[in-house]
């Protein structure tokens, strides 16, 4: 358990942060966190393909979008219409169905979350996996305008298909409840049960991660970022690990797109669109590229800065800015600037820094 | 489908495409000579015309759209000089996050100025209602307009690259910097002039298509998104093929709003961009020899 220590010290802080926003009467803030967690989430997988395979995606609120849209369309279809047929008895008798009353008292039957989500993550690995083959043979340019080109096209579809709701996107989302009154839900009461939920998801795909990295993958993504065509020589399967690494992201955006809908109980268009996938980006490269620590710390603090309106109006123009800056003058991440050099090399520029 | 509908979707698809390919040749000047996508390209586009628009409410059409070419020359360098210049051998997956970053600034900057609101360059003659007949087809003026200009600039374009002696040092320096360098060629100045030249186009491009297009301060993108396709279409780096591949691109879209929702327009485009990326990144008129002596 190499890692044991470093997770048991962001649990420590995690449990000590709902503690102090607590007994400060600030438990609002914990919705903000909890969205945080879960676009923090999607970050992580994003690291592991850009920073770790070294593999650019500018779609990746496509994933997301998937992912959410799935479960949203699943759970607030109305199946009582077709009580009659074979495949609704089957779920029924499974147990898979959910039955509530929308405002007006009238019966609703939809599927239950938990189909939704595995349907969710099959669809987005699936669509992940016949895009990834052609895609992923792509490099620089060509591979940032075609994960470009597949995000737009999701934008596109969700925002012309009336299914999807259009511009309105979905609402009346129901609540994931994975078993009682525990789960995934928006209501105020459940707010701390919520943030430690979305956290375990965190925590569980940083714990994921770091092993995947640690293991014979990780050294191989690494041999990839560095030298395609060498590691390619030394019998490493590029184009195998690459797919591999896009499907895993995929999902887990994907899964990080389900929750975040169920706790907002609904999900809109802007989840899917382009600056959404800017900003997941621009996330990856302020923590560093590689590293799943700075992404998850610096995905936090700005999602949660961002969600909290402390931006204004300025929120693309704040996560541009940080694009620019990051790549200009801290490529490595802004956690890795040894400040102390930077200083010495400032005041004398002979000496070979 | 009426004959006249038919050559009245053809021109409408001619017309788009050649904008299309205007995008396109600014992204190939950038990259021949830098070896970079420049992805704000679009935005060149935009600030041309929302500058001359601005510009127009104090002096008449032709003036204020050659002020406003000029200042989104000027910023054109200016974006070479702050962020491109002083980086030593970046890599390109860094390049390519830079100049989103450019993009999404510029539109930020450019909806704290200008606003949401849609905005155009009156008709250069004429007015929305007025038409041209050519043969059966019936086009706006506007249409000629930019269908001449756009012409003019690529064949202008043409001589400059190959006659004049600046065109020949740009053209050495996509060739091979360390030669050019070699033979005293600035190498960064011509980067910076192809900045200039690639916002020259730009906003001239920009300036022609708003009576049409309007303008609004996200134009960018989407042109961008379109123009990158057509530079691939006709083979990164090709401007005389871009042009080929822009009029391909526009008839297939242009006929693409007859067999599908029109909500699905750009879709088609990215589509066809993806389809061309999969199966021949070298373009329609590459070669694959000399795509792969080119890193991209």
């Amino acid at each position: 358990m190499k890692h044991f220590y470093k997770i048991a010290l962001l649990v420590i802080v995690l449990i000590g942060l709902q503690v102090t926003v607590t007994m400060t009467d600030r438990v609002y803030y914990l919705t903000q966190l909890t969205m945080a967690a879960y676009y923090t989430m999607a970050v992580l997988g994003l690291t592991l393909l850009m920073g770790y395979a070294g593999q650019i995606s500018l779609g990746h609120a496509g994933f997301f979008a998937i992912g959410g849209y799935t479960s949203a369309v699943l759970t607030t279809f109305n199946l009582r219409p077709y009580s009659d047929s074979i495949l609704f008895r089957l779920l029924d008798t499974l147990h898979l169905l959910q039955r509530r009353e929308d405002l007006y008292g009238e019966l609703i039957i939809n599927v239950n979350p938990v189909i939704a989500m595995v349907l969710a993550i099959v669809i987005s690995a699936v669509i992940a996996y016949v895009i990834g083959i052609p895609v992923l043979k792509l490099k620089g340019h060509y591979l940032a305008m075609a994960t470009l080109g597949f995000g737009i096209i999701v934008y596109r579809i969700v925002l012309g298909t009336p299914v999807f709701g259009e511009a309105d996107g979905i609402s009346d989302v129901p609540p994931f409840f994975f078993f009682g009154n525990f789960g995934i839900s928006g209501d105020m009461d459940l707010r701390i049960q919520n943030y430690y939920i979305a956290w375990a998801f965190v925590v569980l795909i940083l714990f994921i991660l770091m092993n995947l990295l640690d293991s014979r993958v990780g050294r191989a993504l690494r041999a990839i970022h560095g030298a395609e065509d060498a590691s390619k020589s030394v019998g490493v399967d590029t184009a195998e690990y690459k797919l591999k690494t896009f499907v895993l992201s995929a999902v887990i955006a994907s899964m990080a797109g389900v929750c975040l809908t169920h706790f907002n109980g609904g999900i809109g268009p802007s989840e899917a669109s382009v600056m959404k996938s800017i900003r997941y980006v621009s996330i990856v490269a302020a923590g560093g590229m590689a590293s799943l620590w700075g992404t998850m710390f610096m995905s936090t603090f700005l999602n949660f800065m961002s969600l909290r309106g402390y931006f204004g109006s300025y929120d693309d123009a704040v996560f541009g800015g940080i694009l620019i800056l990051i790549m200009l003058f801290a490529p490595e991440g802004i956690l890795s600037l040894s400040f102390r050099r930077w200083f010495s090399k400032l005041f004398s520029p002979a000496e070979d820094g | 489908m009426s004959a006249e509908l038919f050559f009245q979707y053809i021109a409408a698809g001619i017309t788009y495409g050649i904008i299309y390919a205007i995008v396109a040749i600014g992204f190939n000047i950038i990259y021949n000579t830098t070896g970079i996508i420049n992805f704000a390209q679009g935005e060149f586009l935009m600030l041309g015309s929302m500058i001359a628009i601005s510009l127009h409410d104090f002096m008449p059409l032709f003036p204020s759209i050659v002020l406003a070419v000029i200042i989104t020359m000027f910023i054109g360098a200016l974006i070479e000089l702050l962020f491109i210049r002083w980086l030593e051998g970046p890599s390109i997956l860094r390049m390519i996050i830079i100049t989103i970053g450019i993009s999404i600034l510029i539109r930020e900057l450019a909806l704290a100025i200008w606003g949401e609101s849609v905005r155009a360059l009156p008709y250069f003659t004429g007015d929305e209602v007025t038409s041209v007949s050519i043969g059966v087809v019936k086009v706006s003026p506007q249409v000629l307009w930019v269908v001449g200009i756009c012409i003019l600039m690529v064949i202008i374009l043409q001589i400059f690259f190959q006659f004049t002696l600046l065109g020949r040092k740009m053209r050495a320096c996509a060739t091979n910097p360390m030669a050019a360098r070699l033979c005293g060629i600035n190498t960064k100045n011509m980067v910076t002039l192809s900045f200039m030249l690639s916002a020259l186009i730009g906003a001239v491009a920009g300036c022609v298509v708003s009576p049409i297009t309007y303008s609004q301060y996200n134009m960018g993108t989407g042109l961008a998104i379109k123009g990158f396709t057509v530079a691939i279409l006709g083979g990164l780096g090709n401007s005389l093929a871009a042009l080929g591949g822009g009029i391909v691109l526009g008839l297939l879209e242009s006929f693409s709003v007859w067999v599908m929702p029109s909500a699905y327009k750009d879709a088609i485009s990215i589509a066809i961009l993806l389809i061309i990326l999969f199966v021949r990144p070298t373009g329609l008129f590459g070669s694959k020899e000399t795509m792969a002596l080119k890193e991209f």
